[in-house]
């Protein structure tokens, strides 16, 4: 089919849907790709470049709208490029249905099939193709970069000739995945950095990516993530306030606050107030990644850096990854590019709309004429629900000693036993046995025993030369069949001869695979 | 009667023996130690060619030679991957070797029986031996050699029917005749009552009978364990095969034999033993076959299998610092352990750290899978055994599992109802990203669901497992 993407509409969004790079791939697909003239420009991709990688180039949006059978953007369609559409067309992109009802029946009405890239459900398997999670990777990486621009300190803290300087402290709202990101970054560049999340299982994550984890204490804290799809749900109004509470203690510390917190499908939570705001030093910075969607802070103007009275930056950009257009680019058109890739699973270049895919399903809001938005909840779940776990308890000095005598005492009661039992029947076996026999027995316990003692050192590596080897010396019974080989009977001639010839493959065969096994095993 | 020089000579042969089996404690003074083991085979040899009792040395010589022509031949050519064949069918030589001895021994006791006090002083070699026995010594005599013909004659039809499905000659499923190990307790039984029989007879009819009983078990014991039980199966013919050469020793009187015989016996018992500790089953019950009964349903197992191609795989191991590989039986089936080595020279040369985590009871034979490796040339000192290995895989980036499933089974730890409960396994899924290598989607030998495969950090790369690799190889840069 063909694939084709325009160049975005949106003032000063500089990303793209399609990459020189993304293209081969696609093309691999059995698909063609065609691109507006100049769409690439703003992310570093020259329209060259893209005819070098069998990209087809269209002077104008219109006439690419025609020529293409897919249309794959970024931002959520304007009204006039959801006109453009035909029936049967297919648009990618991201879309927002909750907040787009009007652009969605619209849509609906010309017979488009639109695929939100925004609704790809988080599961293991669409992970590839989750847009909303590259794009905020880039996003919480920025912030960090704009925060540091914006704050005229050093963020690690450094021992100079000429004097000492702190390190900056850093706080992270919301530890999703622009939320990590923005802590790898600090961590990176030196700050010390704490984080903050109503859910209590993300704890772990921060802790591995370097940074503190503020506990909350909070009883009813215990909410459980994997309900809502790996998202944060709203709170209690008992728990706000006491989380508010918590960053009014932070609030003067803190030198840079990075906010991403956001609950799927409302509002941003007011999480940094006005008073907090007027709490913090001279020279803070404020980056708020919920801009677009209102803001954490409440004095956030969205779209804009300004400075408040007490000399805090506050940044509300809503354009972090348009501001890396290279790198989210070749992010985004990769997810496009996978998700072209599940919408063709023969690679024939033929689309096929599965809806028994939870995927395709989810991220589907419109499709021959109808809404098909709210998906139904996938079949599998994002994230396996948490089990109760139960610590071992950790035991006290005297247990363990105790525990250690115990097990002593139990080992030598039970060589002890052996030994015994083993002597008795030695000793029985001895007062009825004549001593011809008992000579050949004494001989037989005591290589069994040395047997035992020299095969547990033997290595685990060297287990099959072991048996090899072992293998050979077993035909030690030729011994046997060359002493009978001289015997008067006919019969025994034969039988003898022929154990005498077995054991002779055996022990030819055993040392000689055992010396060539053994020859393997080199050092490095 | 056997003079001074041979007795120095087995006393010679047996400690060079034990020094032997004893150097196999690391690889180095391995080398050394399969000399002792072979200069103390030709010592014992010569030494009872060249002493009293034995006739036709010249004969012995050419079948000794002729068989080891043929032995020299299948060691130069047999391929690693086809060693627990080997081992097998080796054993089953010593069995039946074993079970004529025997049978000689029992024709010349009934010879030297039958001809009077005068003529015994004029025999020679082993029917001398024979002539001096007093009626008790006699009695234990029979004893001694019904119980190397029993043990020789299970130890041969066994070992058959483990060659046979070692190599797939032969279904490696479980398969028992109608009647089960009801049948094995009877044909045991039923050598029972021969050896009274034959203890009070002397005739050769209960031990033809106790022969044809022996060889029913061996077969139908070795038919009803299945596949992945096969590393304690060929240690058990292993130690079998001891204990038979030992028996035989006593009948013969001759020590060297009997030391000899009681070290391989005893070294395959401790395999076994290891083998079973390995598995956390006693070796009651692989030995009766099948897994036990479960106490409950199993754990559901909550996800999906996620699938990854030869792109993902390269582009993991690519970023990867700390590389584990897993192999199992799956590698030698594939004969993939060459393209694992070359995967692994790659990526040691891009200085990850990659090393391998051996399941004492993965593969077919013990120690199977490090020959194998040893075989491609990658370096022992980074295959490392399970309890070396098991606490790094935390800190481990990319573990690559290769045709193994119940030794990776974490059922094995959280799911108390699971068939293989308690059993030690490699911990695999502690680390950041875990790569299957594998056929399809079934389930292993034991048919256990292995919850592993949907895991959040695992990937299935379906498709045979040396194709796998070599799809890999031109991705790694």
């Amino acid at each position: 089919m063909k694939i084709g993407v325009p160049k975005e509409v949106a003032k000063g969004e500089a990303r793209v849907a399609l990459t020189p790079e993304s293209a081969t791939h696609i093309r691999k697909l059995g698909h063609e790709c065609f691109i507006e003239s100049g769409a690439g420009a703003a992310a570093g991709f020259e329209d060259a470049a893209y005819e070098a990688a069998g990209v087809t180039v269209i002077k104008t949006a219109a006439a690419l709208y025609k020529a293409v059978d897919v249309v794959a953007k970024v931002r959520p369609p304007t009204e006039t490029e959801v006109k453009r559409l035909r029936k049967g067309q297919i648009l990618i992109s991201f879309f927002y249905p909750a907040q787009n009802k009007k652009l969605m029946e619209l849509a609906a009405k010309q017979g488009a099939t639109i695929i939100a890239m925004d609704m790809v459900p988080r599961i293991s398997r669409a992970q590839k193709m989750d847009a909303l999670s590259s794009m905020a990777n880039i996003a919480g990486y920025r912030a960090v970069i704009e925060a540091a621009n914006n704050f005229d300190r050093f963020f690690t803290g450094q021992v100079t000739a000429a004097g000492k300087v702190p390190p900056a402290k850093v706080l992270v709202v919301g530890a999703g995945v622009a939320g990590l990101a923005a802590i790898g970054a600090s961590v990176s560049l030196g700050a010390i950095t704490y984080a903050f999340d109503v859910r209590p299982e993300v704890a772990e994550q921060i802790e591995s990516m370097g940074a503190n984890f503020v506990y909350l204490d909070f009883e009813d804290s215990n909410q459980d993530s994997a309900s809502t799809g790996g998202y944060a749900a709203p709170q209690s109004e008992e728990f706000r306030q006491k989380q508010l509470e918590k960053f009014r203690e932070l609030a003067p510390e803190m030198d840079i606050v990075i906010t991403t917190a956001l609950i799927p499908g409302r509002d941003a939570p007011k999480l940094w107030t006005e008073d907090m705001v007027k709490a913090m030093k001279r020279g803070s910075v404020i980056v708020d990644l919920a801009a677009e969607r209102g803001g954490n802070c409440e004095l956030t103007r969205p779209d804009e850096k300004i400075v408040t009275e007490n000399g805090v930056t506050i940044i509300g950009y809503t354009d972090f990854p348009s501001r890396m257009a290279s790198q989210s680019s070749s992010l985004y058109s990769n997810n496009i590019r996978h998700m072209l890739s599940d919408l063709t699973p023969n690679k024939d270049g033929q689309i096929v709309i599965n809806m028994e895919d939870d995927v395709i399903r989810s991220a589907t809001v419109t499709h021959e004429g109808e809404i098909t938005f709210p998906p139904p909840p996938p079949k599998v779940k994002a994230i396996a629900a948490p089990k109760p776990k139960e610590k071992p308890r950790e035991l006290t000095p005297e247990e363990r000693r105790a525990m250690e005598m115990a097990e002593f005492r139990e080992q030598t009661k039970r060589q002890a036993i052996l030994l015994g039992v083993g002597g008795a029947a030695l000793l029985a076996v001895g007062s009825v046995a004549p001593a011809s026999f008992m000579q050949h027995f004494i001989v037989f316990v005591l290589a069994v025993f040395v047997g035992f003692q020299v095969i547990w050192n033997v290595a685990h590596s060297l287990h099959t030369p072991l048996m090899a080897v072992t293998n050979a010396i077993s035909s030690i019974i030729i011994l046997g069949a060359l002493m009978q080989v001289g015997s008067g009977s006919a019969l025994v001639v034969i039988l003898a001869a022929l154990s005498v010839f077995m054991a002779g493959i055996n022990i030819f065969g055993g040392f000689l695979v055992t010396r060539r096994m053994l020859a393997m095993f080199q050092k490095s | 009667m056997v003079t001074g020089f041979t007795t120095a000579a087995y006393v010679v042969a047996a400690v060079l023996f034990i020094l032997s089996l004893g150097g196999l404690s690391n690889q180095e003074s391995a080398k050394r130690a399969v000399w002792y083991g072979i200069i103390g085979m030709a010592l014992a040899v010569l030494a009872t060619l060249a002493g009293p009792g034995s006739g036709l040395w010249l004969l012995s010589l050419v079948l000794i030679a002729a068989g080891g022509v043929i032995g020299w031949y299948i060691a130069k050519r047999v391929q690693m991957t086809e060693m627990p064949q080997l081992v097998a069918a080796m054993h089953s030589l010593v069995g039946l070797a074993a079970v004529f001895v025997g049978y000689n021994a029992h024709l010349e006791l009934g010879r030297v029986l039958a001809i009077d006090e005068a003529a015994r002083e004029g025999l020679k070699g082993f029917a001398a031996v024979l002539a001096h026995k007093t009626q008790v010594e006699i009695n234990i005599l029979r004893v001694e050699l019904f119980l190397g013909i029993f043990i020789g004659a299970v130890t041969f039809t066994g070992s058959v029917v483990a060659f046979g499905k070692l190599a797939g000659k032969v279904s490696s499923k479980a398969e028992k005749l109608p009647g089960g190990h009801a049948l094995n307790a009877g044909a045991a039984a039923l050598s029972l009552l021969c050896m009274i029989w034959y203890f009070n007879s002397g005739g050769a009819l209960p031990l033809v009978v106790m022969t044809l009983a022996a060889l029913f078990i061996g077969y139908h014991l070795i038919m009803g364990i299945g596949g992945a039980d096969m590393p304690v199966v060929v240690s058990m013919l292993n130690s079998y095969s001891g204990w038979a050469a030992a028996a035989i020793g006593f009948s013969l009187g001759n020590d060297l034999l009997i030391v000899t015989g009681a070290l391989v016996g005893s070294s395959g018992a401790i395999l076994s033993y290891i083998m079973c500790k390995a598995m956390n089953r006693s070796f009651i019950s692989v030995i009766l076959g099948g897994f036990g009964n479960t106490s409950g349903p199993a754990q559901e197992i909550e996800g999906e299998q996620v699938a990854i191609d030869a792109e993902g795989v390269a582009a993991a191991l690519n970023d990867a610092d700390s590389i584990i590989i897993v192999p199992g039986y799956g590698m030698a089936v594939a004969q993939a352990q060459n393209s694992v080595a070359e995967l692994t020279r790659k990526l040691r040369a891009k200085g990850k750290n990659v090393r391998f985590a051996i399941h004492p009871v993965a593969g077919r034979l013990p120690g199977h899978m490090n020959v194998l490796l040893a075989e491609a040339k990658v370096p022992y000192d980074i295959v490392l055994e399970m309890d070396e290995i098991n606490d790094d895989f935390p800190e481990t980036d990319v573990v690559i599992v290769i045709g193994s499933n119940d030794i990776v089974n974490p059922a094995a730890q959280e799911d108390p109802n699971s068939p293989i409960a308690g059993m030690p396994v490699l911990e695999v899924w502690k680390a950041k990203q875990v790569i299957v290598l594998k056929r399809g989607q079934g389930t292993g030998y034991s048919g256990i669901e292995n919850p592993l495969f949907y895991k959040e950090n695992t990937r299935m790369f379906y498709g045979d497992a040396k194709k796998s690799i070599d799809s890999l190889l031109p991705l790694i840069d």
